[in-house]
C-alpha cells in the first residue's frame, strides 16, 4: 500500500495529469459536486455523492458516432473516432464502481459496443471508501461494501493522508509511476477507517432493506401487482431518475444535419418518456403506470433475470435525493416486497 | 457485410429496383454498391435500413435466404423514414446494417412438418422469406397451406408472385380472402380469423402468423378452437427500436430485446412475457 499526505494531494494530482487527463469530484454550488477534468489547484470533494454518476466518462449523454456525407444518390459513411487516450476517474465511490459491471454486461457482450469498450479499456478506476456513508444509501442491499470497493486502486482518505492499495494490473502500473509523490506505508491507517466505516455502514436507516424477493423470473409475481397504480400516480415521467441513475443505459440514436454533412449521434434515453416505445403502428405502453413499472421491473427483475442475479441498482440514492415527487427504487421495494424489507 | 465489432456502423448500400405493390406498400431491391448481395440472412431476420439526416429504422427482410442475388424489404408507407423510402428513387444509396433476430425455426422445428402461413396486410412480408424458403427446399416440409387476406384486391401485397408462382406450385395450397366484395374478385371475402375457421385445417400443422393485432388475436382462438395448442403457433413482433443489438432498451419485453431474442416468437414463449408487445 502506498501512502500520500493530504499536504501532497495536489503534487499527485499533477503528476497524475502530466500524462493521463485526470477527473475528479469538484464542489459546484451549494454542496453539490461533480466530476471535472483536473486542472491545476482544483480541490477534491469530500461530498459523497456527486450530482451524476461517472458514468459519462464511459458512456456520455451524448457523442456522435459517425458522419455521413452525401452527393446526389450516394452516401459516405466516415467513422471519424480518433485514438483513445488513457484516463484516470479519482474518487469514484463503490456504489458507482459497480455500477460499471452493470453497464459491462450490456455494452461488451457481442456485439460489442466499441465505443464504451474504449473508454473501459482505457479508463482506470481509483475508487474512493467512504467515510461518512449517507442515509439514502442503501449499496448493501446489493452486496456492495462501501468500505472495500471494487476498482484499479482503491483510496482510503484519513485526516492526514490519502492510502492508495493497487488492486489490478492498470492500478499497479499507475502506481508504479507515482512513487516520487507517494511512500510505503503498512497501511494500519486504512484498516482502521474501513472497520470504522463498517460500523456507520451497519447503523444506516437503509440498513436492513432486502432485495431478497425479487430478482430472476419473478415478472409473474411482480407485474400485475396492484401496488404500481399507486406507486407511479404522481410521477411526472420527467426522467430525472434515470438521468442520475449510475445504472441506466438506454439510448436513442439520432441524426443532426450540419453544414456539410450529417452527424448521427447517440444521446441518453429515458423508459419514463411517452415516446420511448412510440411507433406509427403504436404504442405499447399508454400510460405512465406502465413506463413507471418498466424502469423498476428492469432493475429489479428482468436484468437479474438476464445477469446471472445481479441487480441493475447500486444503491447509491442519487434519486432519492433527485426526484421531484420523492418517489424512489427504495419506496418500490418496500411496497412490493413486503413486511421483510420494513 | 459490416463489421461486427462496429455493429451501429452501416454499410453503403443501394436500391437497384423498386416495385409498387399496393397503393402503400413498394418493394425495394437491395445491393452493395459492386452489385453483390449485402449478407446472408435467416428467415425472419430484420435489417436497419436508413438514409442519413431522415433516421433509420427496422425492416423484415422479405427475401428469402435462397435468393443468392439480391435481398428485398416490403415496406409500408407510415412514417419519416418509409415516407423517404417511398419518394427514393432507382439508384438510390441507403445505409443498411444487420441481419438482426433470430429468425424461424426452418431447419431445427420447422423440418417435416406440414406448414400453414397466415397473415393479413403487410403482414406477408415476413412471412414471405419463410414461404420461399420452404417452396425451394420443398422436400423438407411436409403439406403447404397459405392464408392471406387484406382490406381489398388491391392491397395484397406480392400478387403477382401469389398469383403466377404460389398459385401454380401444385405442392402449395392458396387460400386468399379480401374483406369486402369487390368487382373484378371473385375469390373469398371475409376476414382471415374467420376464414381460417371455416376451412378448417388439421390441428398437426406447425403455423406461422403474422398480421395486424386484431387479426393475430381472432386468428388465435380460432387455431385453440381448431385444436392447435401454442406449441405449434409462431409469430414475429415489431417494436420501436434503434440499436437492433439488445442495448438500447426500447424493444426490451420483460426479460426478452424483440430485436435480439425475437422478432420470432412461438406462441408459449409469448405467454411467458408481460402483455407489452
Amino acid at each position: 500500500m502506498r501512502k500520500c499526505l493530504l499536504q501532497n494531494q495536489n503534487k499527485l494530482f499533477d503528476q497524475i495529469s502530466s500524462f493521463a487527463s485526470l477527473y475528479i469530484p469538484v464542489e459546484t454550488t451549494g454542496g453539490n459536486a461533480s466530476f471535472k477534468k483536473y486542472e491545476q489547484g482544483m480541490v477534491m470533494s469530500d461530498v459523497l455523492k456527486t450530482d451524476r454518476s461517472p458514468k459519462d466518462l464511459f458512456f456520455p449523454q451524448t457523442e456522435n458516432l459517425m458522419e455521413f456525407k452525401t452527393s446526389g444518390k450516394n452516401i459516405e459513411v466516415i467513422d471519424n473516432r480518433k485514438e483513445s487516450e488513457d484516463f484516470v476517474v479519482f474518487g469514484v465511490r463503490g456504489c458507482d464502481v459497480k455500477s460499471f459491471e452493470v453497464l459491462d454486461r450490456v455494452f461488451l457482450v457481442e456485439p460489442v459496443d466499441t465505443y464504451y469498450a474504449t473508454r473501459r479499456e482505457h479508463g482506470i478506476i481509483v475508487s474512493m471508501a467512504c467515510g461518512r456513508p449517507a442515509e439514502t444509501c442503501f449499496c448493501q442491499t446489493f452486496g456492495i461494501d462501501a468500505s472495500a470497493p471494487e476498482g484499479d486502486i482503491v483510496c482510503y482518505k484519513t485526516e492526514d493522508a490519502l492510502y492508495l492499495d493497487a488492486k489490478t494490473e492498470k492500478g499497479k502500473n499507475l502506481l508504479s509511476k507515482l512513487a516520487d509523490v507517494t511512500e510505503e506505508s503498512d497501511g494500519k491507517e486504512a484498516l482502521k477507517q474501513k472497520e470504522q466505516i463498517k460500523t456507520v455502514l451497519a447503523k444506516l436507516p437503509l440498513a436492513n432493506l432486502k432485495a431478497d424477493s425479487f430478482g430472476k423470473d419473478k415478472t409473474k409475481e411482480f407485474f400485475d401487482a396492484p401496488e404500481w397504480q399507486i406507486l407511479s400516480k404522481s410521477c411526472l415521467g420527467c426522467g430525472t431518475c434515470t438521468f442520475v441513475c449510475p445504472t441506466c443505459q438506454c439510448y436513442d440514436i439520432k441524426d443532426f444535419k450540419t453544414k456539410d454533412g450529417v452527424q448521427r449521434f447517440r444521446c441518453w434515453d429515458s423508459c419514463m418518456y411517452s415516446e420511448f416505445t412510440k411507433m406509427s403502428a403504436g404504442q405499447p405502453r399508454l400510460t405512465q403506470l406502465e413506463r413507471f413499472r418498466q424502469r423498476f421491473m428492469h432493475k429489479l427483475v428482468y436484468y437479474p433475470t438476464n445477469n446471472d442475479g445481479l441487480f441493475s441498482c447500486v444503491g447509491c440514492g442519487r434519486c432519492i435525493s433527485k426526484c421531484p415527487i420523492s418517489m424512489n427504487i427504495v419506496k418500490v421495494m418496500k411496497a412490493l416486497g413486503g413486511i421483510d424489507n420494513e | 457485410m459490416n463489421n461486427i465489432n462496429e455493429a451501429l456502423i452501416p454499410a453503403v448500400c443501394e436500391i437497384v429496383a423498386i416495385r409498387q405493390d399496393t397503393p402503400d406498400v413498394k418493394t425495394f431491391r437491395v445491393l452493395t454498391p459492386d452489385g453483390k448481395k449485402p449478407f446472408i440472412h435467416k428467415p425472419g431476420q430484420c435489417a436497419m435500413l436508413s438514409m442519413p439526416g431522415v433516421g433509420e429504422a427496422l425492416f423484415s427482410i422479405t427475401s428469402s435466404p435462397t435468393n443468392k442475388e439480391y435481398i428485398e424489404f416490403s415496406i409500408k408507407k407510415c412514417g419519416c423514414v418509409t415516407e423517404w423510402l417511398h419518394a427514393a428513387e432507382v439508384g438510390q444509396q441507403i445505409t443498411v446494417r444487420g441481419p438482426y433476430g433470430n429468425g424461424f425455426p426452418v431447419e431445427t422445428e420447422f423440418k417435416g412438418k406440414d406448414m400453414l402461413f397466415i397473415a393479413g396486410g403487410i403482414g406477408l412480408a415476413p412471412v414471405r422469406s419463410v414461404i420461399n424458403y420452404v417452396r425451394d427446399n420443398r422436400a423438407n416440409y411436409g403439406k403447404v397451406d397459405i392464408v392471406y387476406g387484406s382490406r381489398s384486391k388491391d392491397d395484397l401485397v406480392f400478387f403477382e408472385e401469389i398469383i403466377n408462382e404460389w398459385k401454380n406450385d401444385p405442392t402449395v395450397n392458396v387460400h386468399l380472402t379480401i374483406d369486402r366484395e369487390q368487382e373484378g374478385w371473385d375469390g373469398h371475402v371475409g376476414f382471415v380469423p374467420s376464414y381460417v375457421k371455416e376451412l378448417g385445417f388439421d390441428s398437426n400443422k406447425t403455423a406461422v402468423l403474422c398480421g395486424p393485432p386484431i387479426m393475430i388475436k381472432f386468428t388465435l382462438q380460432g387455431l385453440a378452437e381448431l385444436g392447435f395448442s401454442n406449441e405449434q403457433v409462431f409469430t414475429t413482433l415489431e417494436l420501436r427500436m434503434k440499436c437492433g443489438i439488445g442495448k438500447c432498451g426500447r424493444c426490451n419485453v420483460g426479460s426478452k430485446y424483440v430485436c435480439k431474442d425475437g422478432p420470432v416468437f412461438r406462441m408459449d414463449q409469448l405467454e411467458e412475457l408481460p402483455d407489452e408487445y
